[in-house]
Order: structure tokens, then C-alpha cells, then sequence
């Protein structure tokens, strides 16, 4: 066989692959339908309002509900304390101009 | 069209014998770049279905939740203030939540109390989250002993385990009766966390929480609006936090495929100037570079993005979550849901496969237009 039809047949090889990655998601997400219906009527039913991400502290456990100054501990510049609070971003309420 | 496709085979055949030459190289080209394509694709996929999740999970969560500030912090709510705010056109429930934190130094976590409000659940007993049973070892039937704030221990039993499903929303959750979570944290009758207000309208929320801040200046209502963005944002943060992490690996990935792409070493310059030579065409060994670029980039980029799906959507990130867990000894285990975004799958094509196609061109033509006996020599 020539290399390039080895090659061709390498690309359609993962182009399928690909093909089916995006037939999986369809497939997964939809079949996935009952279990987010679940979790949907389980926030609403205890009135959620946070994913249980990062459960090591207040404001990165609820960061909707966090308090305004709570994520700098004990000024704007203090260093962060938890790994997690320095990837999260303050909530949107606190950027928002008042 | 079949003379053309032919031309094409030809050329590519010759480009790939010409990349078997030189194995090592290639193959630590094609293996850097495929790491980088897997690393922006798994951090893409990732926060993308995470997104996609809170956004579907979050959008039953409460309408308006009113928070009572003192001295910039969040504090109990008196229940009075359900009467203070008078009556609300638009506003068709409310009522107090009682939520709060507790650490257990047993196993180092923070668990979340509350008191649901469409559940009984009897005195003494507790329904736990799967991330408290799986940690703590809990199961129905068993006890678990916690120190309330007055310093007494009380045992509770586990009537319930909340399904494992659902974890990623209730990983650390304890629920708990009224009374057991008032004597607990010593919260007086008359004192909630915070109150709930459904608002029927979704139109109408803007309005009632401007009413809100106007009746109770002590409060600040949060919309589920802002509930959804938060984590829209959060997300978008956190990937944005990722792709500057990479961006060192990223730029020296840019760097070494510049030089590689770019800088023709004499063994290339000498095999050009032989093809021109042997009578081969500027604009084939514009073409025959340009496939090298292509076998290149688009190996990498497939190869690159299914590992990264893989990674992401079946082994659940598993080499992220060192990353994520932080210090969260509760972190739910969960497989995010698949979802491929095909904006974002073009984009990262886009800013992958091209600057590599073209670097390598544009050193190309400048060799080939020059004159064969220049160039070899």
C-alpha cells in the first residue's frame, strides 16, 4: 500500500473517531435527560443554589451566596488561603456597578 | 480532477517518505503538539460541560433568596422581615430557609446542614449526602455524632442516603429537622438563614428586588439570573486561569514549531534546491511543504482532541481533579456530561492546525523562489 493511502486511511480512521465522539455526546447527553431532571427537581425541591464543587470553604462551597468581602479574609490583598479561591472569580453581584 | 488527485497522492507520498527520513524529529514534533491540543481541548471540554450542567441543574434553583447584611456580612434574618416587606405585586411565596456550615474535624470537611422544607424528616434523624456517607463510612441505620455549638455531642441517625446521582449538587449535604438544626447552632425560634421569595413572572424579578432593597435597606436580594451567571462566569474564569497557566507551555510549543517550521536547516535547503533541479516546480514544493504542515498539525489535532474527550468524558477528568479537589475532602464524584460545542471544536482547529500550515509555507516559498544552485550551494 502507498504511504499516502495508509496515511488517508489513518485520517479517516480518527475523522470517524471524531464523528463518533460528537454521536456519543448526542447520545449520552440525551440519555443523561433523566438523570439532570432528577437534579433539577432535587435543587429545586431544597432549594439549592451551588454545585458541591469545593466543599473546603463558605465562599467557594456557595459562591452565590458568599459574603461581599468574605473571599479576601482580611483585606482585598490578602494572599488566598484556599488552592480553589484563587480560581474563582468574585460573584457576579460584586461586579456588577452599583 | 482524477490527473489532480493523483498529482496530490504523489506528493504526498514523497512528503511522507521524506518525514520517515527524519522518525525522532517528527514523531517529538507530532507528540508535543498533540500534548498541547490535548491539554486546551480537555480544559475546553471540561469547563464546557460543567458550564452546560450548572446552567440545566441551577435553573430550578429559588427565584430570590433575600440575605440580611450586618457590618458587610451575611447574617440570620429576623422572620419579622417577611411581614416588613409587605406585600409584593409579583410575588406569589415566601418563606425562610434555614442553611449553615459545619466542620468536622474527624475528617477535616465541611458539611452542609439544612433544613429542607418539602421533606419531614423526624427528630433525631438525618439524611445524608453520598460524599458524607462514602467518607465518614455511613450507611441507613447508622449514627453520626456531631458537636453542636453548645458543646455537647448529639448523635443522629441516618435515615437516608441521598443518591449517589445527584452528587454533584448534594455531595455534602446533611438534612436535618427544624428543631435538631435549631438546637444545634443555637439559632433562636424566629431567626432563618435567609428567605425564599417565588416570583411567578420571571420579567417581574428586577422590579421586585429593586422593591426589596428599597423596603429593607439592611438586605440584598440575589436572582437566580445571578446564580447562572456567577457560574458562567466562574467557568469561563477558571478556563481562562488554565490557558494562562499553559500559556509558558504554549508559547514555547509556538517558539520550537516556528523554529522548526521556519528555519529551513541546510539538509532541507539542499533537498529543495535538488527538487528544483531535477526540474520539480516552485509551486510543487510549495505544495509538498504544505502537506508536510498538514500531515503534521491535522495528526496532532485529532489525535490530540480524542485523547482529550476520552480523558474528559470517561475517565472524568481524572488528571484535573489533583487540580479542582483543592482542599475539599467532599469532592463529589461525578462523570460530566458530554457535550462537544462545534464553535469550539472549529476554533481550536482553527488556531492549531492553520499557524502551523502556514509557517511552514511562507520559509518555503522565499527557499523555492530563489535560484537551485544558490540554494545547494
Amino acid at each position: 500500500m502507498r504511504p499516502s493511502a495508509r496515511f488517508a486511511l489513518f485520517i479517516g480512521l480518527l475523522t470517524t473517531l471524531l464523528s463518533l465522539s460528537l454521536l456519543d455526546a448526542g447520545l449520552r447527553g440525551g440519555d443523561a435527560g433523566d438523570r439532570i431532571a432528577r437534579m433539577r427537581r432535587q435543587v429545586e425541591a431544597l432549594e439549592l443554589t451551588d454545585l458541591a464543587l469545593f466543599t473546603e470553604a463558605r465562599y467557594t462551597r456557595n459562591p452565590t451566596q458568599a459574603d461581599w468581602f468574605t473571599p479576601f479574609q482580611d483585606h482585598p490583598m490578602a494572599l488566598e488561603h484556599f488552592p480553589s479561591g484563587s480560581l474563582l472569580q468574585p460573584p457576579a453581584l460584586l461586579r456588577r456597578p452599583r | 480532477m482524477k490527473r489532480l488527485l493523483r498529482r496530490q497522492a504523489c506528493l504526498l507520498d514523497f512528503t511522507l517518505s521524506s518525514l520517515a527520513r527524519r522518525p525522532g524529529k517528527n514523531l517529538g514534533l507530532l507528540l508535543v503538539y498533540g500534548l498541547i491540543v490535548f491539554l486546551l481541548a480537555s480544559v475546553m471540554l471540561f469547563t464546557d460541560a460543567l458550564r452546560s450542567e450548572a446552567r440545566q441543574v441551577l435553573a430550578r434553583s429559588p427565584e430570590i433568596i433575600l440575605q440580611r447584611v450586618v457590618a458587610g456580612r451575611h447574617a440570620l434574618i429576623p422572620a419579622g422581615y417577611l411581614e416588613r416587606m409587605g406585600r409584593i405585586r409579583g410575588v406569589t411565596a415566601r418563606h425562610g430557609r434555614l442553611w449553615g456550615y459545619f466542620y468536622d474535624p474527624a475528617v477535616q470537611a465541611n458539611y452542609t446542614l439544612l433544613v429542607p422544607r418539602n421533606r419531614r424528616i423526624a427528630d433525631g434523624e438525618i439524611v445524608v449526602g453520598a460524599g458524607i456517607a462514602r467518607t465518614r463510612g455511613l450507611d441507613r441505620g447508622d449514627f453520626l455524632t456531631l458537636r453542636g455549638s453548645d458543646g455537647t455531642a448529639r448523635s443522629f441517625r441516618v435515615a437516608e442516603r441521598l443518591e449517589g446521582e445527584s452528587e454533584l449538587v448534594s455531595s455534602d449535604l446533611i438534612l436535618l429537622s427544624e428543631a435538631d438544626f435549631r438546637a444545634f447552632f443555637g439559632v433562636p425560634e424566629g431567626l432563618y438563614t435567609d428567605l425564599v421569595l417565588t416570583v411567578r413572572n420571571p420579567r417581574e424579578l428586577r422590579k421586585v428586588a429593586e422593591k426589596l432593597t428599597l423596603r429593607l435597606p439592611d438586605t440584598r436580594p440575589i436572582l437566580r439570573d445571578e446564580i447562572l451567571r456567577t457560574y458562567d462566569a466562574i467557568f469561563g474564569w477558571r478556563q481562562g486561569i488554565v490557558f494562562v497557566l499553559l500559556a509558558g507551555a504554549i508559547l514555547a510549543f509556538v517558539i520550537f514549531a516556528w523554529d522548526k517550521a521556519s528555519g529551513l536547516s541546510a539538509e532541507e535547503r539542499r533537498e529543495i534546491g535538488i527538487l528544483k533541479a531535477v526540474g520539480w516546480e516552485t509551486s510543487d514544493v510549495i505544495r509538498m511543504k504544505f502537506w508536510e504542515g498538514a500531515v503534521i498539525s491535522l495528526s496532532a489535532f485529532l489525535l490530540g482532541y480524542l485523547a482529550a474527550y476520552a480523558h474528559v468524558f470517561y475517565t472524568s477528568a481524572a488528571l484535573f481533579e489533583p487540580v479542582l479537589k483543592g482542599w475539599a475532602v467532599l469532592y463529589p464524584e461525578f462523570r460530566p456530561l458530554p457535550r462537544v460545542d462545534g464553535l469550539q471544536l472549529a476554533t481550536l482547529f482553527f488556531f492549531t492546525v492553520f499557524p502551523y500550515t502556514l509557517a511552514t509555507i511562507v520559509p518555503i516559498w522565499r527557499a523555492a523562489t530563489t535560484d537551485p544552485d544558490q540554494v545547494m550551494r
